[in-house]
């Protein structure tokens, strides 16, 4: 929702204010680029605003990875041999199969075969360096009256616009990254005029999503929907909105909590991001989205004890520039494949390659997906859409139904509204709200696949281990643990047991087959990735 | 052709209570008596046995079916009948203007300091307990609860070196101190050192997600994300449908070699334990009339559940709308406080009207206040100090801290704080729920204790 823009007031002189009466110095210490790639220790005056603990932290903290000038990415080459670090157990078909759900959105059946064939070096690479634009396969999405979809004005059909591309697109690691990006800089639609802004912005993460970082920020910043949504386009000299300069901070580059910058840094900050604004009709929302430079704030800033007359663009090359980015970025990038948190030689490892590459996200994304810790790591749970979406491949079931926004709303995603600007938890998916939605998810895409237990046409001698069998195949084949194969025979037999009439013969054990279908949806094989 | 039982009709048309009624009937059991010594659901105007029988499937839950061990909700439902205090935690997300909730307007600075956003002197109720606050207009409804004696307000609550990440000062209210990374929330820890293993309606957030402030480290809690009903739909009916319950409750119940596996079998678990509790729960009516509005709705819903004796210790709701008003602040505050003051006004007065009103107390909090500066749009940054409020019949009803005033703001340019929340939360767990604070909220023995609740 957007209220019409109100023009700034003039300035008031004497508004702008930085006092401060009580500031206690002491010396701390800092790592500053030492003008060969290397860095070295700087000391400096360090104002505090609280009086400091005796024998607090003065620095320098952990020596950064050493900086080697930008240069150009390397012409992306297929090749076969693993590199250094690489996972080097056999990479058939559990491995690939884990690759298309951490990467995408899991196998449609076959698809994981084909990718063994390539090795490991090339399956990561098939994924990382798609060519030409993404190829949508099988029956475009419909909704629930059969029309094609309105993704920039139906209600919900932005959510199943991108939920079709997880289903069908033929570069399901460029829609994973894009969802990667999305809960990054989460934007919620909630504070956005029109749901194609949304749509933009991610197209924006589509089409960046493995090139430089910093290229990638700087197209966010600056992106109608997030100016929108932390008031970038309200924030002028004349009084500054802290909004954003504080999220690409806290949220976007550096962390919080890690002494990486200060009050008076977000301060600053938000004066070098002055000058977006944008216009506001009752048609239109917000529009016309422009540098003023006039709303510019000129002055010089000070950002990370850096001095200049920065502007929005250096607001995010200092960020990307400050010697805990790229700590921050790898953590952050490796936990969304990754459940475990790097070894500190793992994480220094893929620091270098991203400082070296010039803040590359491709070569520290194919470090990532071919790491031992991703095959030989324990699982880690599917975000609701993305078990949506693998559940729909793996049935081969289009996009159909208007059901999955709601749904997938209940399951605590909702495409284009995360909860918040520091997107969604992925450490909360389950509770007993979004495991029943996650049910009924489930309940929704065996629709086609479900049989109608009062036909009388069902078996009326199908053992435990056929029914399973069947169940099993109508999932796309995917591996069970055992001890859920012994439940579900389990419970196969214990069906058979109540059948004491004749008639019941065929009816319970088409109720059995429902039920099997359903278990195996939400046993923890589906949900967990 | 032998007679076939019914088609369904949806989902769980073919419903559970049928199965129930048919196990209990071939038990030959039928429904219970009402076990001697058991007390009456308080205040619902029922007997326990209408209680129970009103909704088949929830009697035979309880009684009927003896597949399905529900004694520890048995139990749960004979202690919440004794008496067993609840307590509400309401969260304004996005950290409150707490100067427009308690308007300073007799302080001189606030006109300067908020040209376009300070309240007029006179729109609102004057704040009794000090003059020189207001209560906005539309928090008319905590004002009449106030002047009732029921509202103890913090005017500026927080903590020292106040945080101004919303998450990070989230956070420390959730888990009740000042660090980051804890896995439980304080009252997720009150709950693991009282709660029942089996129940998980003792912890229960009703936004459709789990709230951080009641993750447990041990003991079942719950999410649901409407007060209407809770069901798992299949295309499977009685008797295949108990079974199948069944093997998804030993999902639940096997050994896990891995966190994310640890996750979904707790959730599995936890799942199948609150549909059997909520069975036959939905329908509901209440006694007072509630604002048009969901978040009102929670609340009657909650008040029933209460009314019924259903076995809850600590409950979460989030406060409608957002309260990060960094541009247009003035009518989104305006519409989403009024919302939140009105359903909780009408959720105390049916308390009142069902005689329940003794075993609630609401906790309203934010995680921090705004910067007593307006920016240029409209708005306000983010702040330090706070406002909370602590509300029910048997709230003290006495401000804590004193508002600290303008003209010395802190070193930030933000509101001064005169009260933490770690002493609320120590107050809470020892005067209301009758815990020792110690065990919960580290360092307590360094905060002092308002007087929270009436003799």
């Amino acid at each position: 929702m957007a209220i019409p823009q109100q023009k700034p007031v003039a300035a008031r002189p004497g508004q702008r204010r930085h006092k401060r009466r009580h500031v206690w110095k002491d010396k701390h210490y800092r790592w500053v680029p030492d003008g060969t790639g290397d860095w070295r220790v700087q000391g400096f005056v360090f104002r505090h605003r609280h009086k400091p603990k005796k024998g607090h932290f003065r620095g320098p903290g952990p020596k950064p990875a050493r900086q080697v000038p930008a240069a150009a990415p390397p012409a992306p080459e297929r090749s076969d041999p693993r590199p250094p670090g690489a996972f080097q157990g056999a990479f058939g078909h559990a491995q690939a199969v884990r690759l298309l759900q951490r990467a995408g959105f899991g196998p449609v059946p076959g698809q994981a075969d084909e990718l063994v064939s390539l090795g490991l070096a090339g399956a990561v690479q098939s994924l990382t360096r798609p060519s030409g634009s993404a190829h949508l396969s099988g029956p475009s999405p419909r909704d629930d009256d059969g029309n094609p979809l309105a993704p920039a004005d139906a209600w919900g059909h932005d959510h199943l616009w991108w939920l079709d591309r997880m289903v069908r697109s033929d570069q399901p690691l460029v829609e994973r990254m894009a969802l990667i990006w999305h809960d990054w800089f989460a934007t919620s639609n909630a504070n956005v005029s029109k749901a194609q802004q949304m749509i933009d912005q991610s197209n924006i993460f589509r089409a960046r999503c493995f090139g430089s970082f910093l290229d990638l920020f700087r197209a966010v910043t600056i992106d109608p929907a997030m100016l929108q949504w932390l008031n970038g386009n309200e924030n002028f000299k004349w009084a500054p909105n802290e909004n954003y300069a504080r999220e690409m901070m806290e949220l976007f580059s550096l962390g919080a909590d890690r002494g990486a910058y200060s009050e008076d840094d977000i301060r600053e900050q938000a004066r070098a991001l002055t000058g977006w604004r944008s216009d506001w009709s009752s048609e239109e929302g917000e529009h016309n989205f422009r540098f003023e430079p006039k709303w510019h704030d000129t002055g010089a800033k000070t950002v990370f004890g850096r001095a200049g007359n920065w502007g929005w663009e250096d607001a995010c090359r200092l960020c990307v520039e400050h010697p805990l980015h790229p700590s921050f970025f790898v953590a952050k990038l490796w936990s969304y494949f990754v459940p475990t948190p790097p070894s500190d030689s793992v994480r220094e490892g893929l620091e270098g390659t991203y400082v070296s590459s010039g803040w590359q996200i491709r070569p520290v994304l194919e470090a990532i997906l071919m790491s031992p810790e991703l095959y030989e790591g324990p699982p880690m749970v599917k975000p609701p859409v993305v078990q949506l979406a693998t559940m729909l491949r793996a049935l081969g079931r289009p996009i159909d139904t208007g059901a999955w926004v709601w749904l997938c709303e209940e399951a605590g995603q909702r495409l284009f509204w995360p909860p918040n600007v520091s997107g969604w938890d992925d450490n909360r998916w389950l509770d007993t709200s979004r495991m029943r939605a996650r049910w009924n998810l489930v309940t929704y895409a065996l629709e086609e696949v479900s049989v109608d237990a009062w036909s009388d046409d069902y078996s009326t001698t199908e053992t435990p281990e056929e029914a399973l069998a069947r169940a099993v195949a109508a999932w796309g084949s995917p591996e069970l643990r055992s001890e859920h194969r012994d439940e579900l025979l389990d419970f196969g037999r214990r069906s058979e047991t109540l059948i004491l009439a004749n008639w019941q013969k065929g009816p319970y054990r088409a109720l059995r087959q429902n039920a099997l279908l359903q278990l195996i949806g939400v046993s923890p094989d589906t949900i967990l990735q | 052709m032998s007679p076939r039982p019914g088609h369904h009709s949806c989902c769980d048309g073919y419903t559970r209570s049928q199965l129930l009624r048919s196990a209990a009937a071939e038990a030959g059991q039928g429904l219970p008596a009402i076990e001697p010594g058991m007390p009456e659901p308080a205040g619902t105007g029922l007997s326990r046995r209408k209680f129970l029988s009103r909704g088949a499937g929830l009697a035979l839950a309880v009684y009927g079916a003896s597949k399905i061990p529900l004694s520890a909700f048995q139990t749960g439902i004979a202690q919440a009948a004794q008496g067993d205090k609840i307590l509400v935690s309401i969260f304004f997300d996005g950290g409150i203007d707490a100067l427009s909730v308690l308007a300073p307007v007799g302080d001189s600075r606030y006109a300067q300091l908020r040209p376009n956003l300070a309240l007029p002197p006179g729109a609102g109720t004057t704040f009794a307990e000090d003059t020189s606050l207001q209560w906005h207009p539309s928090a008319a409804a905590l004002a009449t609860l106030h002047g009732e004696g029921k509202v103890s307000a913090f005017p500026a609550i927080g903590y020292d070196h106040p945080d101004q990440s919303h998450f990070t000062s989230r956070h420390y209210y959730e888990i009740g101190e000042l660090q980051v990374g804890y896995r439980t929330g304080w009252l997720g820890r009150y709950l693991d050192a009282v709660g029942d293993d089996e129940n998980p309606l003792q912890g229960l957030s009703l936004d459709g997600s789990l709230s951080p402030m009641i993750a447990t480290a041990e003991k079942p809690v719950a999410a649901i994300d409407s007060v209407d009903g809770y069901d798992l739909w299949s295309r499977v009916s009685d008797p295949i449908e108990a079974e199948m319950f069944r093997s998804f409750a030993r999902f639940g119940a096997l050994p896990a070699d891995s966190p994310g596996l640890a996750q979904v079998r707790r959730a599995a678990s936890q799942t199948d334990k609150l549909r059997q509790d909520l069975a036959g729960v939905g329908e509901f009516s209440s006694p007072v009339a509630y604002p048009d509005d969901w978040f009102a709705h929670k609340l009657a819903g909650l008040a029933a559940y209460i009314a019924v004796g259903l076995p809850m210790r600590v409950v979460t709701v989030r406060a409608p709308g957002g309260y990060d008003t960094h541009a247009d602040q003035a009518g989104d505050l305006e519409d989403n406080l009024r919302r939140t003051c009105e359903g909780i006004l009408a959720f105390q007065r049916d308390l009142e009207t069902r005689g329940l009103a003794d075993r609630v107390l609401i906790e309203m909090w934010s995680e921090f206040g705004r910067r007593p500066e307006e920016n240029g749009s409209l708005g306000t940054d983010h702040g330090a100090a706070g406002c909370a409020f602590v509300i029910g019949s048997k709230a003290k009803g006495e401000m804590v801290g004193e508002f600290p005033g303008l003209s010395s703001l802190d070193e930030d340019d933000n509101l001064r704080v005169t009260s933490d929340f770690r002493g609320m939360y120590c107050s809470l767990l020892e005067q209301w729920l009758e815990f020792d604070a110690e065990a919960i909220i580290p360092g307590a023995s360094g905060f002092a204790r308002p007087t929270l609740v009436k003799a």
